[in-house]
């Protein structure tokens, strides 16, 4: 009966094998654990505390879907099995060897076909593995796609994941060319590799000499990998898992969290180390930097200073560099934003999170870089042109800089008036946001959702001039203390109205009221995006089309609804409804691609760029066959890219339609 | 007092400023109300030459080398003496760096009512009437002159600076400055503005172009209009987008709000994005070949022609100005 | 360097403005105030000058509607003194009243340096700053852009059209009147000037009454006609070149 042997044709000369072997893999363990606690340790004790510990059963469910499972990983094919076929092979290996040990010296189980099966699981992921590793190398040396750190760190450790596994296939091979079981064949790659040393005609010592010196050598070279892991890229390895398990739980995607406050009471900007938690620290030890951020960056595609990768690299690289003295000596901690990060790498991003939503370890980009915002705000480093648009919300409720009396002009048009809903009752409160009532380019678009709401018997009704900007981008700017006024006069006039749900058009508004308004806003009523209302009155045939148009459209997932909400079948189903072939674009619904608006951008200096993320977003869409039409779902949405059809010459080829605009067609 | 309308003439290195003309045209309307004389008071050094082409009925020159340059302390102790001695029905001074600094200091000091930003006057049964522009030009202000030696602080608008241009030379009548000691303000030198690219938002007079420019060789076109009438050009979005002209160079949401005198749009169509920045000129003329174009329901006028076609005679037309 | 600023509340354009019944004055109803943006700048000139050189910057402001705001807006940037001048200020005060008012509570600061802004917008009888000048018995220059402090004076950028510009040595204690500051005012993020609101003080000085003379009485007050569509030349390209050149001409420009 096939039985694993222990310690085969390892000789005793130096006393029983596991004796060294254990000891050697313990003190090598041991120099893990400690370099492993001198690079972490930092975390905690350069950070501030954060709440992360609660919800152990849900936490434990993230760490085995991303750090096991690894479903971010797998979201892309080349480096999803690559990296699977490295990652999943190892577990295996890891957890064959911990299985060896127990048959060794506590339960012998591995005999008969448990032991072939063991053997035959095992060598198939050395296969897997060694198709994984040859992707790497292939995607390292020859691919080399831009979104790679190109540098010997990761070569080193792609050599030394090999070298290990190399070394146990030798062994096994070398012990099978020796014993020519009959089972060989349930160990296809060590019996293909022992024909090999069979081949050679060297006698059994000779083979087995050579068995030791494999032997040897994969034991060391596991031991190197034990000794020098936390200095290497491997040390992903537990700090991915980590990542994931302590990853955000108290609130989703679209709330940030408040300034946080030290023990004084004092808040805190992010200016220095000292002010990141210790998660945002662990955040950057769990970068693999395998650029699918940066893939995926808007700010990065336009050119613009921000890779979201090598953000958080530099908050790495500076916490390995003035970490240690900042926990040994008490120096003051040096500048990390203006210095290591420069204010417009932060001014850069749109807070799409599409970076976010990609992560395969759950870093929080965003969040990061907002904190960081707040204390370039607070220091009053901002651009003359974010500058007068914060002035003008904070005067006059819009960023437009218009009078707050003008807010509603864009209704004078509809007769009968729409419904003040500050003075009687309204089933649903229309919260227009700034650009649907201010910007020249939209309010023709706000006009036909009036038309057709009422066409439609909605009992609706808006806040006239006591609504102001929602405040989600301001939030997102890092001007939390105008966010928190406007969210406060917003809140004390929507308490003055009676009705059953907010309906918005806008994406940025729909983030902001459902997330980050007080309950008595959001609590028991629902908020809704006009798309997600049009659905519902389609399905309750409230809503009725007469027309099928027959148009081939595509769909822009706005960030804020899409990867924010998950908002995405409503607006499709719209638009399936009124009788439009949708064609999607390849990057759509959480993959979608910002239009370069969001997180306050729309209000900036756009800086120096080579491609807006609008214009790419359009030649992306203008390359699908027979699309007519490019349909939004936001407001911003609708000036953004009727601007970019226009600077890339497309407007014979692509017509930029609101949602509203096919209903209102349809109707 | 007397009936005298006084026009303290302002000049810069050499150069009468365009407001002294302004202000001798207001003045002889004051004038013929009041049946006294315009009266140009000229301070200098050296500098009787630019009394020749004062459209006034006497010059009073005040030569002394503490006026060579304008100091607003100098100005101030030299007309004091001349504005209270003579008490003249008003005296008009440029709502300018150089007017609006000493008209102040003398309302002040010889306690007499002072109207600024009066972009018109006129003479109304004996009553001498002003409109002065407030709040950024939404609001006009009318009232009668005090009763007493008013100053009056002018700006352009309400009249041609030709109508202050006399071919006659005026009768110049020297007066001596007081003792000009003690000066509390002194010029140290003059600072040349830089050459190098310019900053739209501070030029006042631009020649913006848009898509109805096509091509960049089109853009020197506009370079050459804006050479003659010595303004600079600037773009819409789609120009600058063409790497046709800098970033610097752009007008609207995403470059640079300007408020030049004249903005004189060239094949602009008036998109929000751009118009958002050039609400606050003061003057806006639009050329464009689509009669529709939204820039006409900005512009105060607008011609719909070809811009290939009036670019040419525009600029031989204003060299030809200019010349005479 | 003891720097006094006084700075102003004017209407705010954006907000609609109307005429009241009388005709000759603006409807205070639906007006709102806001900080004279030259005094804005002004403020943020005095903050650049005791950054660089060091003193005491304070602001002095009539009582209006929301003074309280731009007072703290200002302590928020670095002011380290607010003065609210209380008075009977609520009837349409001129500047030649506001002058006087100021000179007196600015004599007792004895600055060495005032800084105003040039003008403001709704300026009937001449900028506060040539004024106070005056009654302080200081010179005065405008149009300034630019300060630098040395012993006993200042060096003030003044700025003439066409972009010239001329450094006028002014001796000290001086009133200066600024166009713009050296750099752009500052943002003040909105918890900042809530925590202004909560360390710096306000204190009063009141005035008993206000000597109006000086300003010219107002007849009528009218809007000009709200701008049409332009107005279409006619013509080829030759005669719609000489109605350009007479037009700007008008407008001052040729």
């Amino acid at each position: 009966m096939p039985e694993r042997a222990d310690f085969w044709g390892i000789p005793h000369t130096w006393g029983p094998p596991e004796i060294y072997a254990y000891t050697l893999m313990g003190l090598a363990t041991l120099v893990l654990l400690f370099r492993f606690y001198r690079r972490v340790s930092l975390w905690w004790q350069v950070g501030r505390p954060e709440m992360r510990w609660d919800q152990l059963q849900v936490r434990l469910g993230r760490l085995i879907r991303y750090a096991i499972v690894q479903t971010r990983v797998l979201r892309q094919e080349y480096p999803g099995v690559m990296h699977a076929g490295l990652a999943w092979g190892f577990f295996v290996f890891f957890l064959g060897t911990a299985l060896a040990t127990i048959h060794s010296h506590f339960f012998e189980f591995l005999r008969g076909n448990i032991y072939l099966l063991y053997k035959f699981v095992l060598d198939t992921f050395t296969i897997f593995f060694i198709v994984g590793a040859a992707l790497a190398a292939y995607r390292r040396f020859v691919q080399r796609p831009r979104r790679l750190t190109l540098q010997n760190r990761f070569t080193w450790s792609l050599v030394l994941v090999v070298g290990i596994v190399a070394g146990g296939l030798l062994v096994e091979s070398l012990r099978l060319a020796v014993e020519r079981p009959e089972w060989a064949l349930w160990t296809p790659a060590g019996w293909l590799v022992a024909q090999a040393w069979i081949a050679t005609g060297a006698s059994d010592a000779t083979l087995t000499n050579w068995h030791l010196g494999a032997w040897i050598l994969h034991l060391l070279t596991v031991v190197l990998l034990f000794v020098t892991l936390p200095a290497t890229t491997l040390l992903h390895l537990f700090t991915g898992p980590l990542n994931a398990f302590f990853s955000k739980l108290d609130r989703p995607m679209g709330q940030l969290a408040p300034i946080a406050e030290t023990s004084q009471s004092e808040p805190v900007y992010v200016s220095t180390l000292r002010d990141l938690t210790w998660k945002q620290l662990l955040d950057s030890d769990a970068c693999t930097e395998c650029g699918r951020c940066q893939d995926a960056c808007p700010a990065f595609a336009a050119g613009t200073p921000l890779s979201p990768k090598e953000l958080i690299v530099g908050l790495r690289d500076a916490l390995g560099r003035d970490g240690p003295a900042l926990v040994n000596g008490n120096g003051k901690a040096p500048a990390l934003v203006g210095e290591t990060i420069a204010d417009a790498v932060l001014w850069s991003c749109t807070t799409c999170g599409a970076c976010v939503r990609e992560c395969p370890v759950l870093i929080e980009h965003v969040d990061t870089i907002v904190d960081m915002r707040r204390h370039l705000v607070i220091e009053g480093q901002v651009d003359t042109e974010l500058q007068d648009a914060l002035a003008n919300l904070g005067r006059y409720g819009n960023s437009f800089g218009k009078s707050g009396r003008a807010r509603a002009r864009w209704s004078r048009k509809i007769k009968p008036k729409i419904k003040d809903a500050r003075k009687e009752p309204v089933e649903h409160l229309w919260f227009v946001g700034d650009y649907a009532s201010y910007s020249p380019t939209v309010t023709d678009i706000t006009q036909m959702t009036a038309e057709v709401f009422r066409k439609a018997g909605l009992d609706f009704g808006i806040m006239y001039d006591a609504e102001r900007h929602s405040g989600n981008d301001v939030r997102r700017v890092g001007e939390e203390g105008l966010f928190e006024m406007l969210v406060e006069e917003n809140t004390a006039a929507l308490s003055k109205c009676s009705y059953e749900a907010i309906v918005t058009t806008d994406p940025h508004t729909y983030n902001a009221l459902k997330h980050e308004y007080p309950a008595e806003v959001n609590g028991t009523r629902p908020v809704l995006h006009y798309a997600e209302l049009l659905d519902q009155m389609i399905a309750s045939g409230q809503l009725k089309f007469s027309k099928k148009l027959g148009y081939k459209v595509t769909y822009h997932d706005p960030c804020y609804l899409g990867r924010y909400n998950g908002v995405y079948d409503a607006p499709r189903r719209v638009i399936e409804a009124t009788g439009c072939e949708l064609v999607e674009m390849p990057r759509h619904s959480d993959r979608a691609f910002c239009c370069g608006a969001g997180g306050g951008r729309i209000w900036m200096d756009e800086g120096e760029i080579e491609e807006r993320p609008s214009e790419a977003r359009i030649r992306e869409a203008v390359d699908l066959d027979g699309v007519t039409a490019f349909v939004v779902a936001c407001p911003k949405d609708v000036t953004m890219y009727q601007d970019a059809v226009k600077t890339t010459g497309h407007e014979a080829r692509l017509v930029v339609k609101d949602l509203i605009e096919l209903v209102h067609e349809a109707m | 007092m007397n009936q005298d309308i006084y026009v303290v003439v302002e000049h810069l290195r050499g150069q009468a400023a365009d407001i002294s003309y302004v202000m001798l045209a207001a003045a002889r309307v004051l004038a013929q109300g009041t049946g006294g004389n315009v009266v140009a008071v000229l301070l200098g050094h050296d500098a009787q030459e630019l009394a020749d082409d004062l459209a006034a009925d006497q010059v009073l020159y005040v030569d002394d080398p503490a006026l060579a340059e304008f100091t607003s302390d100098a100005y101030e102790k030299a007309l004091a003496g001349l504005v209270e001695e003579n008490a003249p029905r008003a005296v008009l001074f440029g709502d300018t760096s150089i007017g609006a600094d000493v008209a102040g200091g003398l309302s002040a000091q010889l306690e007499l009512p002072l109207v600024s930003y009066c972009q018109s006057v006129r003479a109304d049964d004996g009553a001498l009437k002003f409109v002065s522009q407030i709040c950024g030009g939404k609001i006009m202000t009318e009232g009668d002159l005090p009763d007493t030696t008013t100053l009056v602080t002018m700006i352009p608008g309400g009249f041609k600076p030709e109508e202050g241009q006399s071919a006659q030379r005026p009768e110049v009548t020297p007066v001596t400055a007081p003792a000009l000691e003690d000066l509390r303000v002194t010029l140290k030198q003059y600072i040349e503005p830089e050459v190098g690219d310019v900053d739209i938002s501070t030029e006042p007079i631009l020649i913006a172009v848009g898509r109805g420019v096509q091509s960049e060789d089109d853009v020197e076109f506009a370079e050459e209009l804006a050479e003659a009438l010595g303004g600079a050009v600037c773009s819409s979005r789609p120009l600058v987008d063409q790497g046709w002209l800098p970033t610097a160079r752009m007008v609207g949401k995403s470059g640079k709000r300007v408020k030049p005198k004249l903005y004189l749009a060239m094949g602009i169509s008036g998109a929000p994005e751009h118009v958002e920045g050039i609400a606050d000129s003061e003057l806006i003329v639009a050329v464009n070949t689509d009669p529709d174009a939204p820039i006409f329901d900005l512009a105060q006028y607008g011609a719909d022609i070809d811009l290939y076609d009036l670019i040419p005679a525009l600029a031989e037309q204003i060299r030809q100005a200019k010349g005479s | 360097m003891n720097i006094v600023v006084p700075v102003k509340l004017v209407p705010d354009l954006v907000e609609e403005l109307e005429i009241d019944e009388s005709g000759a004055a603006l409807d205070t109803t639906w007006m709102r105030l806001m900080v004279n943006e030259f005094d804005d700048h002004a403020v943020e000139q005095a903050i650049l000058l005791k950054e660089r050189g060091g003193g005491q910057v304070t602001i002095l402001a009539p009582d209006a509607e929301d003074v309280d705001d731009v007072l703290f807006t200002a302590a928020a940037k670095g002011a380290d003194r607010l003065i609210k001048i209380t008075g009977p200020f609520e009837e349409q005060v001129n500047n030649h009243a506001l002058a006087r008012s100021l000179a007196a509570v600015v004599e007792e600061l004895q600055p060495d340096l005032v800084l105003t802004g040039v003008q403001a917008h709704n300026d009937l009888d001449g900028p506060v700053g040539p004024l106070l000048a005056e009654y302080l018995g200081m010179p005065y220059v405008g149009y300034v852009s630019g300060v630098t402090a040395s012993d006993g004076n200042v060096v003030a950028q003044k700025e003439y059209p066409g972009g010239l510009l001329a450094e006028m040595e002014v001796a000290l204690p001086a009133v200066l009147g600024i166009q713009a500051a050296e750099e752009p005012p500052r943002y003040v993020a909105f918890s900042r000037v809530r925590q202004a609101m909560k360390s710096a003080d306000i204190s009063e000085q009141a005035v008993a009454e206000l000597d109006l003379s000086g300003s010219p009485t107002v007849g009528r007050m009218f809007q000009p006609e709200a701008g049409e569509r332009a107005t279409m030349i006619e013509g080829d390209e030759d005669e719609v070149a000489t109605r350009l050149v007479e037009i700007f001409k008008d407008a001052g420009v040729l």
